[in-house]
């Protein structure tokens, strides 16, 4: 970057710096015109000047932040992000820490009641479905097993709904569980609402949020945490109001427990309430009770999987290395990192693949490129300009246009094949396949990068003086000596350079590939695209997407190395 | 100073000349041939007129009644009407090809014309690579340029077809039409595109060209702190592949909303243009001579004017020129509008795109070839500001 126009220590002029380094040189202070010291008004214009420069640069700095780097950020982060899990089945994956995989044994009763609170909340708001979609990359068949069970998730629970409607009628209104369960500030505050909503009209503000009673969340724990989920949903989701609707079954399973677990229970109220939660308590050793395991597995066989809970505690970290591993053909499954099937693992191969394409595509660049960039380096300028318009051309026209113009060239009915046939070389029902394959990827993409080598090539060899050459003819070397041993030495930066270009510009290319590589010719950004517009996978586009931006980051560091990113010329 | 005369000697009529352009008049008749079916007839065809060309032209080059130039003129006409006679007008135009190839070989080969650009020690085989040489480059300047001129007389085509069809080769009026034109002016998805295109273009370049070139201008001063971390930010655009630009963006521009949106599609496309615009102006402003703005505040000048009469129309042509890099970037580009737009914005390229991946009609090579023209149009406009630039600045005019 520090060329001698912008290089502060170059100027010899009457800059800031140098007026400074002057003012320590001299003895004594040296004031300015108004008596301050002259260092430091220096000083202050040197300040001044730096923040005019960054003022300018403000704007633009700024836009890119948040144009561009901030959406790499978020790619980079959503390739190890996986809240997902933690966030839909959070009471599930809390009763999961104390389960191992490895014990062979399904998990306890406990966890699935949890995942039946988890699950009915995640239905009522369709999340289940994501989620499993998002365990589905995972374990197939996850994806169905959710689907499926967020139909019968609501039933889970009637048994004990009906025992204790039958108990006492007051199970069945919402107004008796929200004395039970609210707080009574906002069993106020609702009342003004509803009454404010009945009178007005126009009056289109939302019903205050739900709040829990002081001290529920201890006497009746797993209660108030599905209430208040029920309440949530049917406020946010649904707009309806927790005062008019009859709480979800698996909340009145949840009721249950928290009686078992704790008899006195009625003890924290009074009046009315007391009594028919007492009576609850009194009768609820005596319900008919649920096997709620037998429950799960009567809905779907696959809660009876280990596999599947294996698969929902390996990913219940708000953070995976999953997607990397995937990225290279492994995965994790609950007994640890293993290798992929056989037929599954395709990115190391594509990886390979972009990379061994890539190379080809350079390698072709410098065969084609050398020839020409010596040419135009040898012929007068007035020769050379004329040539150089048609390395141009091709450079600044549209990618489409000539990748289009491939397509026409290489088809079958195409009019390479068409003179072929017309030749007579190629018999009329043996037409090459030129394209939708790795050749017609190599010969469209050699083409539309050959002018990144041609450029920098040329650049270099003009700098080399033909004397050198002379000279070494003279001394007695053949014409091949003199171009191995003198000219081509110094032409190898402009190799360099051009090679990294083409490579780096090859590597992550979609287009082309898209259109002329079929099957066979497609590059590692196919995959990326794939997985984000069909797939959908993105956590998987992500994590490979971040793979190739640090190969290509090394590469341009190097280049930056070789020859300096600021000696990029556009021609 | 007495001037230096090289006398090359003529090379031999019957031992190199004749032979040689026979073989090369036989390797034409061999193609013709097996073009019409009769291999041996076209061989043997062509070895003899061409034998007879080469012998007619030297003989008359040798009595000075033509001059080198004329040779190929000469085998024009007589392979052109040769052409006429067996294959009607594509026949004459075939031939004419042919004979102003073997019309210019005999004389190149009989005046030793050849030896021109080589040194007049070299040897043989040295002049023999010399002109291979310059047929491989020649090859390769025809791969780069052949593809795209192919598809501009493809794109008149009469038929929906992406190939040649016989009635376009025997230059049959019939066999062109300007109805993929007039699909592409007429057909609503492909004006929308257009549309959308010239929507979004001009708005990305206004954005890249006005905040590239302050930053361009604060850059250039001679204190900036962190200067190769702000440049490396500002360049990143450029270097990091589309497709990572494009996934980040889409995954980005969903979250806040931007993703399917006019507004998505400009930011990005204006953040891929800036690098370009921050290159071409700093390079400018390389050779801008500071002492001038020091001189118009000198005599009264505030920062403001300095810029628009001093500054500015000196490096009006690099802004220019990184406008239009930023122009056509955003023009040409496909990837990230299909990412972050949404089939509101489609634009040219993409529909392109869209038409290439499900081959439905050669209307794509219409826009091809109007592309082309318009790549024409630029190229021509960014060398004569590179010349103007260098010549305001001193610097020899390229």
């Amino acid at each position: 970057m520090t060329s001698s126009a912008t290089d502060p220590d170059a100027f010899t002029g009457a800059t800031p710096d140098n007026a400074l380094r002057d003012a320590d040189r001299a003895e004594g202070p040296m004031l300015a015109a108004d008596g301050t010291p002259l260092k430091k008004s220096l000083m202050r214009a040197l300040r001044r000047e730096k923040m005019r420069a960054l003022m300018l640069i403000a704007p633009l700095l700024i836009f890119i932040l948040v144009s561009f780097i901030a959406p790499i950020i978020d790619m980079l982060f959503r390739s190890v992000e996986n809240q997902i899990v933690s966030e839909t089945l959070p009471r599930t994956v809390i009763a999961l820490d104390d389960w191992d995989y490895e014990s062979g044994e399904l998990p306890d009763e406990a966890v699935y009641r949890a995942l039946a609170y988890d699950l009915v909340a995640a239905e009522a708001e369709k999340r289940h479905t994501r989620l499993g979609s998002r365990l589905n990359y995972e374990t197939t068949g996850i994806s169905s097993l959710f689907r499926r069970s967020g139909r019968d998730i609501d039933d889970v629970g009637e048994v004990y709904a009906d025992q204790f409607i039958a108990l006492n009628e007051a199970w069945e209104e919402p107004a008796f569980w929200v004395g039970l369960m609210a707080s009574e500030t906002w069993i106020e505050d609702q009342a003004e609402w509803a009454a404010r909503a009945a009178d007005e009209e126009n009056f289109d503000r939302a019903e205050p949020r739900f709040r829990l009673r002081d001290g529920v969340a201890e006497v009746l724990p797993q209660t108030a945490s599905a209430y208040s989920e029920f309440a949530r949903i049917t406020q946010v989701e649904d707009e309806d109001s927790p005062t008019e609707e009859e709480p979800w079954f698996p909340v009145y399973m949840a009721l249950y427990h928290d009686l078992i677990d704790n008899p006195d229970a009625a003890g924290a109220y009074g009046g009315q309430m007391a009594e028919v939660l007492g009576a609850a308590a009194e009768a609820a050793p005596g319900f008919e009770s649920q096997d709620i395991r037998q429950t799960f597995l009567d809905i779907e066989e696959g809660w009876g999987d280990l596999e599947v809970w294996g698969t929902i505690e390996a990913f219940s970290n708000p953070y995976t290395a999953g997607y990397f591993l995937a990225s290279v053909d492994l995965q994790l499954t609950p007994a640890g990192i293993e290798a992929k099937p056989d037929n599954e693992s395709i990115y190391i191969l594509l990886f390979e693949r972009t990379l061994f394409m890539s190379l080809v595509i350079m390698g072709s660049c410098i065969l084609l490129g050398y020839p020409i960039a010596y040419l135009l380096s040898t012929l007068p300028l007035r020769v050379s300009n004329v040539l150089l318009i048609l390395v141009l051309l091709p450079f600044w026209t549209s990618l489409l246009v000539r990748t289009s113009a491939w397509k026409v060239l290489l088809q079958q009915q195409g009019v390479i094949n068409d003179i072929l046939v017309w030749l007579g070389l190629v018999a009329d029902n043996e037409r090459l396949v030129m394209i939708n394959n790795q050749f017609g990827t190599i010969v469209a993409m050699t083409h539309i990068l050959l002018p990144f080598m041609i450029l920098p090539l040329y650049s270099v060899m003009k700098t080399i003086p033909p004397t050198y050459v002379r000279a070494a003819k003279s001394l007695g070397a053949t014409n091949w000596t003199a171009f191995w041993r003198v000219y081509f030495p110094q032409s190898v930066p402009g190799i360099g350079a051009g090679s990294i270009l083409v490579f780096i510009l090859a590597i992550g290319y979609y287009i082309t590939p898209e259109l002329v590589g079929g099957t066979t010719g497609t590059f590692i950004s196919n995959r990326i695209a794939y997985h984000i517009s069909s797939s959908l996978n993105w956590g998987l586009a992500a994590a490979l997407g971040t793979i190739l931006l640090v190969v290509v980051l090394v590469l341009y560091w190097v280049y930056d190395k070789i020859v300096g990113i600021d000696n990029v010329s556009l021609g | 100073m007495s001037e230096l005369t090289v006398d090359t000697p003529r090379p031999s009529l019957t031992g190199f000349t004749l032979p040689l352009t026979t073989a090369f008049g036989a390797f034409f008749g061999l193609i013709a041939g097996s073009a019409s079916g009769s291999v041996l007839i076209g061989l043997v065809a062509g070895a003899v007129i061409a034998a007879a060309l080469a012998f007619g032209l030297c003989t008359l080059h040798g009595n000075k009644t033509i001059r080198r130039g004329h040779g190929k003129w000469i085998g024009a006409a007589v392979f052109g009407v040769l052409g006429l006679i067996v294959g009607g007008v594509s026949g004459l135009l075939a031939g004419a090809l042919i004979g102003i190839a073997v019309g210019w070989f005999a004389l190149w080969l009989h005046t030793g014309a050849y030896r021109d650009n080589v040194p007049i020690y070299a040897t043989g085989p040295q002049v023999l690579w010399h002109n291979t040489f310059l047929f491989i480059c020649g090859a390769v300047f025809f791969f780069l340029i052949a593809p795209i001129l192919t598809i501009i007389p493809l794109s008149f085509n009469a038929e929906n077809f992406f190939t040649f069809t016989p009635e376009m080769i025997a230059l049959d009026p019939e066999g062109y039409s300007l109805k993929h034109y007039n699909d592409f002016f007429t057909n609503p998805d492909w004006q929308q595109a257009l549309w959308n295109s010239v929507k979004i273009a001009p708005a990305a370049t206004f954005i890249a060209v006005s905040l590239g070139t302050l930053a361009a201008i604060g850059l250039s001063q001679s204190h900036v702190p962190f200067r190769r971390a702000i440049m490396a930010i500002m360049i990143s655009p450029m270097i990091v592949p589309l497709i990572i630009s494009a996934a980040g963006m889409y995954f980005f521009y969903s979250r806040i909303g931007l993703q399917g949106t006019y507004v998505g599609v400009v930011l990005a496309h204006a953040a891929l243009g800036i690098p370009f615009v921050i290159i071409t102006v700093t390079a400018t402003l390389v050779g801008f001579d500071r002492s001038l703005t020091r001189a118009a505040a000198n005599m009264g000048a505030n920062p403001v004017t300095t810029f628009f009469k001093v500054q500015m129309p000196l490096i009006l042509p690099g802004v220019i020129s990184g406008g239009l890099f930023a122009f056509i970037t955003s023009f040409d580009e496909v990837v990230v509008v299909i990412f972050v737009g949404s089939a509101n914005q489609q634009t040219l390229p993409w529909q392109m795109f869209t038409g290439l991946r499900e081959q439905i009609s050669p209307t794509i090579l219409a826009v091809a070839t109007i592309l082309v023209c318009l790549s024409i149009a630029l190229l021509t406009t960014i060398e004569l500001l590179r010349r103007r630039s260098e010549k305001m600045r001193g610097l020899s005019p390229g």
